[in-house]
């Protein structure tokens, strides 16, 4: 830097994107480009040097926070209908709105996704009714999207078995010869913490490595396999496994929708040209209970939860449109309406979702039925037609 | 629909029967948002604000605080439609009185449980462990009686047949109807519906057959009435069945007058922190192998300076009982000897800088360990209030999991209940628990000559994998010399 040139150390002060290296000592070595304050940093150093950045418009962020707001949203209503009587259970995602988020709208179209039974932000993000998960944790039906149309898998309860689904299809997509360039085809696996133990996980890795598949091992860290604490599952950071099997792993802020966004797309890309998986592993916190089955305040302290309450994904990027100028109060107020408007909606189409007939559980079994299935059925009928009023 | 709309108790947890009401959030004439929290209901897993499932405004309470409530049960009544003047008389309760009863409509419109036998034991609807019935979602069964509707041509309103096998559409065919061996082959969770083929494993036929024994005159004990091994080697020896163990569901309060019954004997369900308390008490005793090491001690000095401090201004309001000086005696002799504030985690030992201090402290729900978390870094009268709130916490019932949680190590106060001492179990996690026995006025040779003073036995019990007789003793004595002379063990140690 010229040092007789004051106009240029000021410009190239400004200029000079703020980096942050990864690798900070004391906390954990995560990517972050939006701090907790709201505070943006430019560009973010991965553990191999990787630059990550973002190049949003104020369309484009005001989108991410209308995101963010609206699965919250979704995500509380669907809580108070569980404790109304209305699900019979509901795994919340509080907290964890960023990671989903970022990651969801970094999916391309032609991208494949495979959930756990917590992903409603990229349910969200892939184009599905919310109502489908709502008919499945009301017992009503089986899920009900078609996971080839909106490229996103079913739930998957078992834990950590969709990461094997995933590596399996993942394969398929690069034996068809989908991979290499722009328009190639990644896939996603999302697991948490808990499933990092799982035999089907570390299987996963062993095979997506071997065979180069095209994915993206996504984990959502928040800390607890139900009441399991992190360090009952690992004694090294997550994202390290990785290097064990032989494909790169990063950390990232996964309360930071920037940060989740410009890892998963940059991972995805690594996959879609043929260069092998990759394992993200987002931190981040649960703030809520494990499912609505559970207590979280009998194995956590509340000074945790407050320690990361104040981390919260969507209160950093809404002090940061504040402070970006990017939108004024009455934004705030309009996607807070909007929300509350569809809530409602959404509550209204619950509690109207019809019981399905009894019968109705012979015609899912096989695509084209059987000839034993169709005499079962017949019998199952004449049944429950000897009842008095029975339609059937 | 009526604008009047109840709200029954939902089960908040896939396969609860039932929930306790902890607080009222809302009162009778309340105005009330969708989804504002009404109620804090406890259940055997979670405590749990419920949500108004409709605005409106509250018309009636049918629950109060501290009742347990059946799943299904309806506890508010929510008028969603305050605007429209009074309400016309629907419900049959009168919603002036404190606690009307919900409408007879409402109770009636509970879902019905299927038929026992229906369904296989331990499936969703089936009779799951414990004689409750598995359910998935919703209000859960009731054990109001079944109200099934009607079989086509059917008689009118029959009680259910005992044996309540669907008709077949097509011909089933029909096995000999064994002789019966129970006078009603009622089917129940263990009964076999009669007229059914005899169920068993083929080891167990076989073994049947080895011995001569006729499976079809026997009722089984197994799953789904099948015939089990014990069954075979019973009938075998000629033994009849063991009675099937009842147990009383009545609530009765442990803490009430005994109440018993013809056989002179009374049943008490294990629940809630006696259950707890059992289920940790064994884990220990019979994991980590316990020794107890005694010591008697003149604690008149201390006595004399705990006087002392109670005589300053700054003390004055604050409770100073001599279990804080033994708290104290324990912390300093944790930093003399780190190794006791450990755990036992199968292939490595923890050993913890800080110390959750556990009290023990007898409340009304039963022994409860609360502690308080890094004991060692208060002063004295940080520990002193510290140890005032968690004793008044716990004694208003309002310990949270989370203070009774995390503790390293534990002291409890038996001489509150007026004995010298005793020989404590640790708490799961903990490897050392010390006994603070009563005070009490003893002759002492004191300087040579018997004099009266004031004496105390302490007791402490800990993990012998981890502490060895020479650890546990020194620490120990550390703790006796503290309460000796705190003055000098207070120069000495810090």
């Amino acid at each position: 830097m010229a040092k007789g040139d004051p106009g240029a150390a000021t410009r190239s002060k400004r200029a000079a994107p703020r980096t942050r290296r990864a690798a900070a000592t004391g906390e954990p070595e995560l990517v972050q480009l939006l701090t907790p304050e709201g505070e943006r940093i430019e560009t973010a150093l991965g553990p191999d040097g990787t630059e990550y950045r973002v190049d949003f418009t104020d369309e484009e962020y005001r989108g991410l926070y209308r995101d963010l707001v609206l699965v919250r949203k979704l995500d509380a209503e669907a809580t108070a209908l569980q404790r109304q009587g209305e699900l019979g259970l509901w795994a919340s995602l509080l907290g964890q709105e960023a990671a989903q988020v970022g990651s969801g709208r970094a999916l391309r179209a032609q991208d494949m996704a495979f959930p756990t039974y917590r992903e409603h932000g990229v349910l969200y993000c892939r184009g599905i009714d919310p109502i489908m998960p709502l008919g499945l944790f009301r017992g009503v039906d089986q899920g009900g999207w078609d996971p080839n149309e909106f490229k996103f898998n079913m739930y998957t309860i078992v834990i950590g078995a969709q990461t094997l689904h995933a590596t399996g299809y993942a394969m398929g997509v690069a034996m068809d010869g989908k991979t290499g360039g722009e328009d190639g085809e990644a896939v996603i696996a999302y697991f948490g913490d808990g499933a990092t133990s799982q035999g089907d996980v570390n299987e996963s890795f062993v095979w997506a490595s071997v065979f180069n598949a095209p994915l993206v091992f996504f984990c959502q860290n928040n800390q607890y396999a139900i009441s399991e604490p992190l360090e009952r599952q690992t004694r090294v950071p997550l994202y390290r496994r990785a290097g064990g099997f032989g494909f790169p792993g990063v950390r990232v802020d996964g309360n930071d929708v920037l940060a989740s966004y410009a890892v998963t797309r940059h991972a995805l890309d690594t996959a879609r040209s043929g260069q092998g998986p990759s394992l993200i592993e987002a931190y981040t916190y649960r703030m809520g209970a494990h499912t609505t089955s559970d207590d979280p305040t009998r194995y956590r302290i509340a000074s945790e939860v407050e320690a990361w309450q104040a981390k919260d994904p969507i209160a950093r990027m809404k002090a940061f449109l504040l402070k970006q100028q990017i939108v004024d109060e009455s934004f705030f107020t309009e996607i807070d309406e909007q929300a509350r408007t569809e809530s409602v909606h959404l509550r209204e189409r619950v509690l109207n979702m019809p019981d399905p007939q009894p019968v109705s559980m012979f015609d899912h079994v096989y695509p084209h039925g059987s000839p034993e299935l169709d005499e079962q059925r017949a019998r199952f009928s004449q049944y429950m037609e000897s009842f008095e009023g029975s339609a059937h | 629909m009526s604008r009047i709309k109840e709200f029954n108790l939902p089960d908040l947890g896939e396969g609860l029967t039932e929930g306790e009401i902890l607080a009222w959030l809302v009162k009778v004439g309340d105005d009330i948002e969708l989804n504002q929290p009404i109620v804090e209901v406890e259940t055997a897993k979670a405590a749990v604000e419920i949500p108004a499932k409709w605005a409106g405004r509250v018309q009636a309470i049918f629950h109060p605080e501290g009742s347990t409530v059946e799943v299904g049960v309806p506890i508010i009544a929510i008028d969603t439609d305050p605007g429209a003047g009074p309400v016309e008389q629907s419900t049959t309760g009168t919603p002036t009185a404190e606690l009307p009863s919900p409408s007879a409509a409402s109770l009636a419109a509970v879902e019905v449980a299927p038929e026992e036998g229906m369904v296989e034991p331990g499936l969703i609807g089936g009779v799951a462990p414990g004689g409750r019935t598995a359910v998935l979602v919703g209000y859960g069964p009731r054990n109001a009686p079944a109200k099934r509707r009607p079989r086509k041509g059917a008689a009118p309103v029959q009680p259910a047949p005992a044996q309540a096998v669907p008709a077949p559409v097509t011909p089933v065919q029909a096995a000999p109807a064994p002789a019966p061996v129970a006078p009603t082959p009622a089917l129940n969770g263990n009964g076999r519906a009669g007229g059914g083929p005899v169920l068993a494993k083929p080891p167990v036929r076989k073994l049947a057959k080895d011995l001569g024994v006729d499976l079809a005159a026997l009722t089984g004990s197994g799953p789904l009435g099948s015939i089990t091994r014990e069954d075979v080697q019973r009938a075998a020896s000629g033994t009849p069945a063991a009675e099937p163990l009842t147990v009383t569901a009545a609530a009765t309060s442990a803490a009430s007058a005994a109440s018993f019954g013809a056989d002179r004997e009374q049943r008490i369900p294990v629940k809630g922190v006696r259950k707890l308390t059992a289920e940790n008490m064994a884990r220990s005793a019979f994991t980590a192998p316990h020794v107890t090491e005694f010591l008697t001690v003149d604690v008149t000095r201390a006595m004399k300076a705990l006087d002392r401090l109670r005589d300053r201004r700054e003390w004055r309001d604050v409770r100073v009982s001599p279990l804080l000086l033994v708290a104290k005696a324990v912390l300093l002799a944790v930093k003399r000897y780190p190794m006791v504030n450990s755990t036992w985690a199968g292939d490595e030992i923890v050993v913890k800088e800080y110390v959750n201090l556990g009290i023990a402290a007898a409340t009304e729900r039963g022994l409860i360990v609360p502690n308080i978390k890094d004991a060692g870094r208060l002063t004295l009268r940080e520990l002193a209030d510290a140890m005032t709130a968690l004793v008044q916490t716990a004694k208003s019932g309002k310990t949270s999991p989370a203070d009774m949680s995390g503790g390293t190590l534990t002291i409890t106060n038996v001489g509150v209940f007026g004995v010298d001492t005793g020989t404590p179990i640790l708490p799961p996690g903990e490897s050392a628990i010390l006994a603070f026995g009563a005070v009490r006025e003893q002759p002492w040779v004191h300087k040579g000559k018997v004099k009266v003073r004031q004496v105390t036995t302490l007791g402490l019990s800990f993990d012998h994998r981890i502490i060895d007789g020479e650890l546990g003793s020194k620490f120990l004595r550390d703790i006796g010399d503290f309460l000796a002379d705190p003055e000098a063990a207070l120069l000495a140690w810090t």
